[in-house]
């Protein structure tokens, strides 16, 4: 009575097929991933020490370190984060607690979503035109931060609307109902249960921000220079673009000073990936409901 | 502000109607809820409560869409008039069908409507959290957990402890939409102890899918069907068969579809 009949054997060997391409796509995804960290660390390794982080290139960029592209690229994160993340947030708010749900705000989310779509090219043109001609902040740090903020702006937008809107609906209705106002509801009960959402985006923004070598190069990323700057309206050298210039633009460089270079970006890159984990997996075991 | 002293009725509907876009949910409601009452509604699924119980709070301000026509005056006072709609809220406790703990410890759950009002002082909190607590039945279960996440609680503790978020407001009127809903049969018998207790102190609207509920508490029973108020009588003479309306008598005696 219980015996599989011959429909439930074809339905496992069905299902066993599905599961195997399944699995063979996961691998064939991840394969890549581990091909390009162990070529960077076997290649670059060998290039990171104390004197290439904190030297000067010399010789023409074929000798030397990487500290003023380094610290550019601090820089330049800061900068794009302090510029889009009270933005970023406060439009998120905006739209997902105070809007009302018709043409204008479905318009809105959809501009931003396609903005996101935008090829960073595109956002350092505009950058171009509006920040270093059009506000005369010339190729500065300033005018490559404000582009990048720009460019990550949708990120921080989506990232905050959605975890905004993970909070139960049931909620707000309950503040509400208690007399509270939509800002005292959202103060109390909202942002601290969403806060966990929104900063793994934040992390995430500045990720992606590191690794952008386009919007920079035409607002404020030097090719070269022989000095810190002093002010944000000065230009700086940066991780991402020296990467580029010492793998292209400059003969004779050492095989592995570029492959150090990138094992350098993919490092904080995957560090601050691996702290927005580690940050969420904290915010999630306080979780509340 | 209010006058509870006057005997005037605590809510006074007249030609109440809820729409959605151009999807009408409720048509021409007239009732008055009297002070010191349980007013019972029953009815289907989709005859209107909830957005009845929504238009009497004004939750109509959060709610895209909806729309409210007619009059409602809580105390005598038009609330589409009412400019402080918080302050109307505060004075309208509700809980919902299922219980919604916010985010918070127990007792925090119990001050948060004081907070938000302006309460700071430590110790007139303590007493609001205590006295709340203990008229709704559930002081003596949690007094020594306090500070554990209200959605801890059991099903039908959190639900009491809905209640007695309600009443930290001082609120003159206790709307329950289905409380019972996801509470097991004892504790329900505990709550409805409560809302005996409670009815000395204020008025009670309870909307309830269990005809034998409104049997058991509700002073006057109305029953709405399909978006429309069909009969409101004294309870005991509805359940007696005394009824003006052959709908009515099908629906209490479950004879209906």
């Amino acid at each position: 009575m219980f015996l599989a009949t011959e429909l439930n054997l074809q339905n496992y060997k069905v299902q066993g097929r599905w599961r195997l391409l399944f699995l063979v796509m996961t691998v064939l995804l991840i394969l890549p991933v581990l091909v390009i960290l162990t070529l960077l660390v076997v290649r670059g390794g060998g290039a990171i020490s104390w004197e290439f982080l904190s030297e000067f290139p010399r010789n023409g960029m074929t000798e030397g370190g990487i500290f003023p592209a380094f610290l550019g690229t601090i820089f330049l994160v800061s900068l794009a984060l302090v510029f889009s993340v009270p933005l970023g947030i406060a439009a998120a708010i905006y739209l997902s607690e105070y809007a009302a749900d018709n043409w204008l705000t479905r318009a809105i989310n959809l501009a931003i979503i396609n903005l996101a779509g935008v090829p960073s090219i595109v956002h350092a043109l505009f950058g171009v035109g509006a920040f270093v001609l059009f506000f005369k902040f010339g190729t500065s740090i300033l005018a490559a931060s404000l582009t990048l903020a720009i460019m990550a702006l949708p990120v921080v937008i989506v990232a905050t609307r959605e975890s905004l809107q993970s909070v139960p609906q049931a909620f707000r209705e309950a503040c509400w109902s208690l007399g509270a106002t939509r800002w005292q509801t959202i103060r109390r009960i909202v942002l601290p249960n969403a806060i966990s959402g929104i900063l793994t985006g934040i992390i995430l923004e500045v990720s992606r921000t590191a690794g952008e070598t386009a919007p920079i190069m035409f607002t404020g990323a030097a090719f070269f220079l022989p000095f810190l700057p002093e002010s944000v309206y000065d230009q700086t050298m940066a991780l991402s673009l020296h990467l580029f210039v010492v793998s292209t633009q400059v003969p004779n460089v050492p095989e592995n000073l570029p492959y150090g270079v990138a094992l350098l970006l993919i490092g904080i890159v995957l560090t601050m990936n691996a702290l927005s984990i580690g940050f969420r997996v904290y915010l999630r075991n306080k979780k509340k409901w | 502000m209010i006058d509870t002293s006057q005997n005037i009725p605590v809510l006074n509907i007249r030609d109440l109607n809820i729409s959605y876009g151009s999807n009408t949910i409720l048509r021409d409601v007239t009732l008055n809820v009297r002070p010191n009452e349980i007013f019972g509604i029953i009815g289907p699924a989709n005859s209107g409560k909830t957005s009845f119980l929504k238009a009497i709070n004004r939750m109509d301000e959060f709610t895209d869409g909806m729309r409210t026509e007619g009059l409602i005056e809580f105390y005598g006072y038009d609330t589409s008039k009412w400019r402080n709609l918080y302050s109307l809220r505060k004075q309208m406790g509700v809980v919902f069908p299922l219980p919604v703990g916010l985010p918070l410890s127990v007792y925090e759950n119990v001050a948060f409507a004081p907070r938000i009002s302006g309460v700071r002082n430590k110790s007139e909190l303590d007493d609001i959290v205590e006295n709340c607590l203990t008229r709704a039945a559930l002081w003596d279960e949690v007094k020594d957990r306090l500070n554990s996440l209200g959605s801890l609680l059991s099903g039908g503790q959190q639900q009491r402890l809905t209640i007695a978020r309600a009443l930290s407001q001082k609120p003159k009127l206790l709307m329950l939409d289905e409380f019972s809903i996801a509470v097991d049969p004892v504790t329900t018998m505990r709550i409805e102890d409560v809302l005996r207790d409670l009815k000395k102190e204020l008025s009670i609207i309870l909307v309830t899918n269990l005809v034998q509920q409104a049997e058991r508490l509700a002073d006057r029973t109305a029953l709405f069907l399909n978006g429309e108020l069909v009969e409101i009588g004294q309870t005991n003479e509805l359940f007696d068969g005394r009824t003006k309306d052959q709908r009515t008598t099908d629906y209490l005696e479950g004879r209906f579809g």
